[in-house]
């Protein structure tokens, strides 16, 4: 059975058609990027599959739950680290992290255990109980994705996870991704090609709203006849897919 | 459970704001403070500690009005909401965390005042439990009222309307200040049109152990409280649905 299965999933605001007909499948354990200009549709994919919006027309099944029948299986089977950075900002980095575990109904000790884990593994002793909104822009955003793995979700969903970070942030978040990699399905929006190349099993590329191509990096590149996947990407966009 | 989580973790969002804690603890005991000793050298009855007190602890709760708003809007306009959307937390869950964890500062607040009124010369007596009770409801209103302009508004707006306009209107309207014979007309029947007032009055009534007269003043504020608390509910949900 694939993690996550996408049935014609059409979202409209209006006259706008954000996501337009997509059909993907996504294996369990995979790591799937969705790449795409700015209004491609990737962040309006990831809400809808993460239950944050209805979609207009079709269905995805998520671990086998529908979006639409079952939002709260789907809950359950998910983390979801958003675009922008979602700290409770008057709350220390622990308190965040128990937050999430409370909401998920973890016992005491089971929230301690994956507190210490998440800990070890984004190294945030440092600081442990600082004030989430306190920290910079770099610490927030690794303490945001730990608040989204900590659920210990199936499907992990990191829509821009290192946007805004320095290159040494972004690195050291790309190791915690990648040591994730066949535990988790994780499925990623990005706009960093080299992110997508580095981390990902396979690419999808979207433009208004539609899944033009989808393939590993080295696939697309042989497909679009380039060399770099920076062309690739540019081709597949400037070409409608290849 | 899940709820409760939500709501600590609301409860500790508001506790730790300086402003919050300034504004709704302190502005409170001040005005206390201040127009007992008014009232100690121009004597007017309005300010009498026996009257003031009630006033001034309805007075006090609006700014529970303006801590939800504000968490509310708060929480909307960053992406933790949304975090939280994808969690097995329900909508109930939402609304209930949210109310839950300001009614316990909405009665310390009150607890507080009454104790302060005490030092400056209240009378303790067990009426003052029946106010205590009394102030439930009203503190529920003032809660709701809360969720539905945090559900509505912007983090801006809300300074506007919760922080400027409805802690005035909840002071003019509410007859701590003046005497609403004295003005009169289409004023006074406005102010009695709106729960203010009556909530007012209704713990002046308690706190002299007239449970007669602070009836029809309950009545008011349970029914406005209701009306309230449906449509915050309601835009709650709706702004989840849009979200």
């Amino acid at each position: 059975m694939s993690a996550i299965k996408t049935m014609k999933l059409v979202k409209r605001y209006g006259e706008l058609t954000a996501v337009d007909g997509i059909d993907l499948e996504i294996e369990k354990g995979e790591l799937f990027s969705l790449l795409g200009v700015n209004g491609a549709g990737k962040t309006t994919a990831i809400k809808m599959l993460s239950c944050l919006t209805q979609p207009t027309e079709g269905d995805a099944l998520v671990g086998g739950f529908s979006i639409t029948k079952n939002r709260i299986d789907v809950k359950r089977l998910i983390g979801v680290s958003p675009q922008e950075t979602a700290v409770a900002p008057n709350l220390s980095v622990k308190e965040n992290l128990e937050l999430i575990c409370g909401v998920h109904g973890f016992s005491k000790e089971k929230a301690g255990e994956k507190i210490k884990e998440l800990c070890e593994q984004f190294r945030l002793a440092e600081i442990f109980h600082r004030r989430a909104g306190k920290l910079s822009g770099g610490w927030q955003r690794r303490v945001s994705i730990a608040m989204a793995l900590i659920s210990e979700p199936e499907i992990l969903f990191l829509d821009e996870p290192t946007l805004g970070l320095d290159v040494i942030a972004r690195h050291e978040l790309w190791d915690a991704i990648r040591a994730l990699k066949g535990r988790v399905t994780i499925m990623l929006t990005t706009h960093y090609m080299e992110e997508a190349e580095a981390l990902s099993d396979r690419i999808g590329i979207m433009k208004g709203g539609r899944l033009l191509t989808v393939g590993t990096a080295d696939e697309l590149k042989r497909r679009a006849a380039t060399d770099s996947f920076e062309d690739a990407f540019i081709s597949v966009v400037r070409e409608g897919g290849v | 459970m899940r709820m409760l989580t939500f709501a600590k973790r609301c409860t500790k969002e508001i506790l730790r704001d300086p402003i919050n804690l300034g504004f709704g603890l302190g502005f409170p005991l001040v005005l206390l403070l201040l127009l007992s000793a008014l009232q100690a050298n121009i004597p007017v009855s309005l300010f009498e500690i026996d009257k003031l007190t009630p006033g001034i602890t309805v007075f006090g709760l609006s700014f529970m009005t303006l801590f939800s708003a504000t968490l509310i809007a708060k929480d909307r306009e960053s992406a933790l909401l949304q975090r939280l959307y994808t969690t097995p937390l329900t909508g109930a869950d939402f609304i209930a965390g949210y109310m839950l964890s300001i009614l316990p500062i909405a009665l310390g607040q009150t607890v507080i005042c009454y104790l302060f009124a005490c030092c400056l010369g209240l009378t303790l007596s067990v009426n003052i439990i029946y106010a205590f009770i009394g102030i439930i409801p009203i503190a529920i209103f003032y809660i709701s009222l809360g969720l539905l302009c945090g559900s509505i508004f912007g983090v801006k707006q809300v300074g506007g309307i919760c922080g400027a306009l409805l802690t005035n209107l909840s002071a003019w309207l509410s007859g701590v200040w003046f005497d609403l014979e004295l003005v009169g007309g289409a004023f006074k029947k406005i102010a009695y049109a709106l729960p203010f007032v009556h909530a007012v009055e209704m713990e002046k009534a308690l706190l002299i152990g007239d449970i007669g007269l602070a009836t029809p003043h309950l009545i008011t504020v349970v029914m406005y409280t209701i009306g309230i608390a449906v449509v915050a509910v309601l835009a709650f949900l709706r702004q989840m649905k849009k979200q």
